[in-house]
């Protein structure tokens, strides 16, 4: 070997200025800041592209924003033609809560299971499962719900079985997934000895969870609820299955009704492209996207809740 | 006395806020032993990690003061740290070998740095593991997985993959720390051995270790360079009191 | 001694809440096997659909669903692992990180539905793709990039950090360090990570409704000439996939045994999910045991 060399630039200053090394952290940089790059573009022109779209009825005057947020009626090959998206927005919103609504109990339940009743029977059953559940595509839910609720629901009430309380309980299993993780973490991360401590009080289980721990994770719990309203909010298919698609303002929860995705999954590819009736479908997508952004703030604020 | 391999002068390091190395000036004779002693948290592992420049990894650490090695500030901007590196080799408090067969380990850095032929690199794997007392051990398995040796052995790849890369410098952050005392043992041996070839620098917490390998020592607190002097009088007759009781261990 | 009681009956809701999660998951699988099982025959796996008679199969839809799934894990791997590192490693701790943190969340939020018509106005539409695999392996690749994203940061922050300064103090550039010292440590964590974002993908339907379309050409599976209109291989030509199969019989299924093809095809679509979920984690066990037995 030959001897240790003294200067540390020796053997630099007789390589050229752009050695092997530097060429190569350069291209590697470059390829990484380039697939991050792309991926801000993405971003800004689902915005952009979607926006321009979305805007165009109102730009052109053709429906007025406020006709479409509260318009009842939803008539586009009618004459007139009317675009009231009422009908959708408030079956989107429908689903979506009383999907939480209906999910949010079991999720805290089987948090509660995993971290505080049966860790072990948890962690090697009721949490590969649920993972399970998250993994099962939406169509396939879709399915069951048409087989399944549907005809359950018409066996038992009155009407199709169609509606706001299938599109519901379809949607609830969809997203039990996202809240019992989240839910399951904040149990997870509570401060060491808080249990200890109220159990030290001769409090019971209960007590402790119902008094110390729901307090506590709250603001988590609430982060997991909103992420699966939102989950639910932009669902599409599995909800456009069963929830009849019938474009009314929902008086019942068995009656056919619709959502923004639902009305855009089916109208979308019927219509023709640049027509009014067109547009309006995309003035809806705008929606959903501006829905996605509420939903993004509001958990990054009930996070930050979370943290303190 | 000796030459100079690299010395600091006025060298802070902060966290943040946080002042870990307060304005500290050493020089480094050549191809002699420096052992760095102190209670945790005095900021030696920190001095040692700012000679080639690694407290870049961690965010928020800063450095002032000047560190030159054959004249130059290796903080100064024009310092290509990559090839600065290369020169200063790294030996850690946990083995950590990479995920690699016993002669990539070693052929890794050498390939890398434009050792293209494979019978200079056999000779290079061999030369290093002989310089580390690894060859007679691990001859018959080069290529089966460097995780499959125990601690001493691994430890000791790892200062045969620093050497392989013809480094002038050694940095030892606590190397023996992690080992039981047979493999401590060799581990010193080689210490002795290898400061023919290198200037090395070793942060110790056993303070016989320190004792038995270095020539020269620095005693840190709080990120106060208190005393460095040469080892022998260091132990026997230090001049600062904080020296004393921490030697004598009644702190620390 | 309410207090006691009041426990009791807590603990039993909660242990009955969880045992109702379990009977939902073992219920829905036993379903789909139970009604699809029986329909699935060598016959019903390769031969093509339907419209009107009975006796269907679902053979070109399997096939695109695997195709178009290769296809997007090939445009989604890179980007997502050079997004990933850029994230993991060169990200530094300011306001632009903190956008582009955003910029991630709010793309993996985005509805599918919301996705496809992005695809449908870009892909389609302006880049004249018509509807194709291609268009909708690129709409599937921006619905799964930031799990790609998120999958290598993840992996590449779970490395040592003692690795990488080991790589750095051999004097290998930052880039050296990360591709050939961190990413094979990362790689077992990448691949679990991407197996399961790949049974997401083979189940997805509402991003390719109007990307990669909702009928498939006469398919030739004698001619795998790439370019040729009547290859499986043509990635410019549209193509159901088995999702949006399921999703089309169970809306518009004409055919007498609809319910029964859609059951089969559920089935199918779950299996495959099945062994997605179950590879991954088998595969994950496997390289850990190998890397930790080792040691």
């Amino acid at each position: 070997m030959n001897a240790p060399v003294r200067s540390v630039e020796a053997a630099g200053d007789r390589v050229a200025r752009f050695p092997q090394h530097k060429r190569e952290e350069w291209i590697g940089r470059l390829y990484a800041y380039a697939c991050v790059a792309l991926l801000v573009v993405t971003i800004f022109s689902i915005v952009w592209f979607i926006a321009s779209k979305g805007l165009t009825p109102f730009v052109s005057g053709a429906i007025r924003f406020s006709d479409l947020l509260f318009g009842r009626v939803w008539k586009p090959e009618g004459e007139p033609a009317l675009f009231g998206a009422l009908p959708f927005l408030a079956g989107s919103a429908y689903v979506s809560f009383l999907a939480a609504a209906i999910a949010s109990p079991f999720g805290f339940c089987a948090a509660v299971f995993m971290t505080q009743i049966a860790p072990k029977l948890g962690r090697t059953v009721l949490q590969p499962a649920i993972e399970l559940l998250a993994g099962i595509p939406s169509v396939v839910y879709g399915f069951v719900g048409l087989s399944v609720i549907v005809p359950f629901l018409r066996e038992v009430f009155e009407g199709q079985g169609y509606g706001i309380l299938a599109g519901s309980l379809v949607l609830s299993i969809m997203i039990l997934p996202t809240i019992t993780s989240i839910a399951t973490d904040a149990l997870h991360t509570l401060p060491a000895g808080l249990k200890e401590g109220s159990f030290a009080l001769g409090a019971t289980r209960w007590q402790t969870i119902y008094r110390l721990i729901l307090p506590t994770t709250l603001p988590s719990l609430l982060t997991g609820i909103v992420l699966g309203i939102s989950r639910a909010f932009g669902e599409a298919l599995a909800v456009q299955m069963v929830i009849g698609n019938a474009p009314f303002v929902p008086t019942s929860l068995l009656q056919s009704a619709a959502t923004l995705t639902s009305i855009i999954t089916l109208e979308m590819g019927n219509t023709i492209g640049g027509s009014l009736h067109n547009n309006t479908l995309w003035s809806l997508a705008l929606i959903l996207l501006m829905m996605t952004f509420l939903f993004v703030f509001a958990v990054r604020f009930l996070e930050r809740r979370a943290k303190r | 006395m000796s030459d100079t391999a690299f010395y600091t002068k006025d060298l802070s390091v902060f966290y943040g806020e946080k002042q870990a190395i307060k304005k500290v000036s050493i020089t480094f004779p050549e191809r002699q032993v420096v052992a760095f002693i102190g209670p945790s948290g005095c900021g030696k592992s920190t001095f040692l990690r700012s000679l080639n420049r690694m407290n870049d990894v961690i965010p928020g650490a800063r450095v002032e003061g000047e560190i030159r090695i054959g004249g130059r500030d290796i903080n100064d901007p024009s310092t290509d740290v990559v090839r600065l590196r290369q020169k200063i080799g790294m030996v850690w408090q946990k083995p950590n070998p990479f995920h690699k067969s016993i002669y990539e380990n070693i052929a890794f850095g050498p390939r890398y740095h434009g050792v293209k032929d494979k019978r200079n690199l056999d000779e290079i794997v061999e030369s290093s593991l002989r310089k580390t007392a690894l060859w007679d051990e691990v001859k018959d398995r080069l290529h089966g997985s460097a995780l499959a040796l125990s601690g001493g052995q691994q430890q000791r790849l790892c200062i045969a993959r620093s050497i392989a890369v013809q480094p002038s410098i050694l940095l030892m952050d606590e190397p023996a720390s992690a080992l039981d005392p047979v493999s401590t043992a060799k581990i010193e041996e080689l210490i002795a051995e290898l400061k023919r070839d290198y200037s090395i620098v070793i942060v110790t917490h056993n303070m016989y270790q320190a004792a038995r390998v270095s020539d020269k020592t620095a005693f840190f607190l709080m990120g106060d360079l208190i005393e460095y002097d040469e080892t022998q009088k260091m132990f026997t007759n230090p001049s600062n009191r904080a020296t004393d009781d921490y030697i004598s261990g009644r702190f620390g | 001694m309410k207090a006691r009681a009041a426990d009791r009956v807590a603990t039993g809701v909660i242990i009955g809440m969880a045992s109702l999660i379990m009977l939902v998951l073992v219920g829905l699988i036993a379903y789909l096997l139970f009604r699809g099982l029986s329909h699935i025959s060598w016959h019903f796996l390769t031969s093509p659909p339907q419209s009107i008679k009975a006796g269907g199969g679902i053979g070109p839809q399997l096939f695109n669903s695997l195709y178009l799934l290769i296809l997007t894990m090939l445009i989604t791997i890179p980007l997502g692992i050079g997004a990933g590192i850029y994230m993991s490693q060169y990200a530094k701790a300011n306001q632009l990180t903190a956008f582009i943190r955003l910029v991630v969340e709010v793309l993996s939020s985005f509805p599918s539905i919301v996705i496809g018509l992005f695809g449908l106005l870009v892909f389609v539409n302006l880049f004249h793709m018509k509807y194709s695999l291609a268009a909708g392996a690129l709409a599937l690749t921006v619905f799964n990039l930031p799990l790609m994203v998120r999958v290598t940061e993840q992996a590449l922050n779970g490395v040592p950090r003692e690795q990488k300064e080991a790589g750095l103090a051999l004097g290998l550039s930052r880039w050296k360090t990360i591709s050939s010292i961190m990413l094979p440590m990362a790689f077992p964590a990448i691949l679990t990570g991407t197996i399961l974002a790949a049974g997401r993908v083979f189940g997805e339907a509402a991003a390719l409704l109007f990307t990669a379309g909702m009928t498939t050409p006469r398919l030739d599976f004698g001619n795998w000439n790439p370019l040729d209109s009547h290859s499986p291989l043509n990635p410019f030509r549209p193509a159901e996939t088995l999702a949006v199969h399921i999703w089309k019989i169970n809306s518009e299924g004409r055919a007498p045994d609809a319910p029964e093809i859609a059951a089969g095809a559920s089935a199918v679509l779950i299996i495959v999910v099945l062994l997605f979920n179950f590879g991954a984690r088998w595969l994950g066990r496997a390289i850990y045991r190998k890397f930790t037995a080792t040691k």
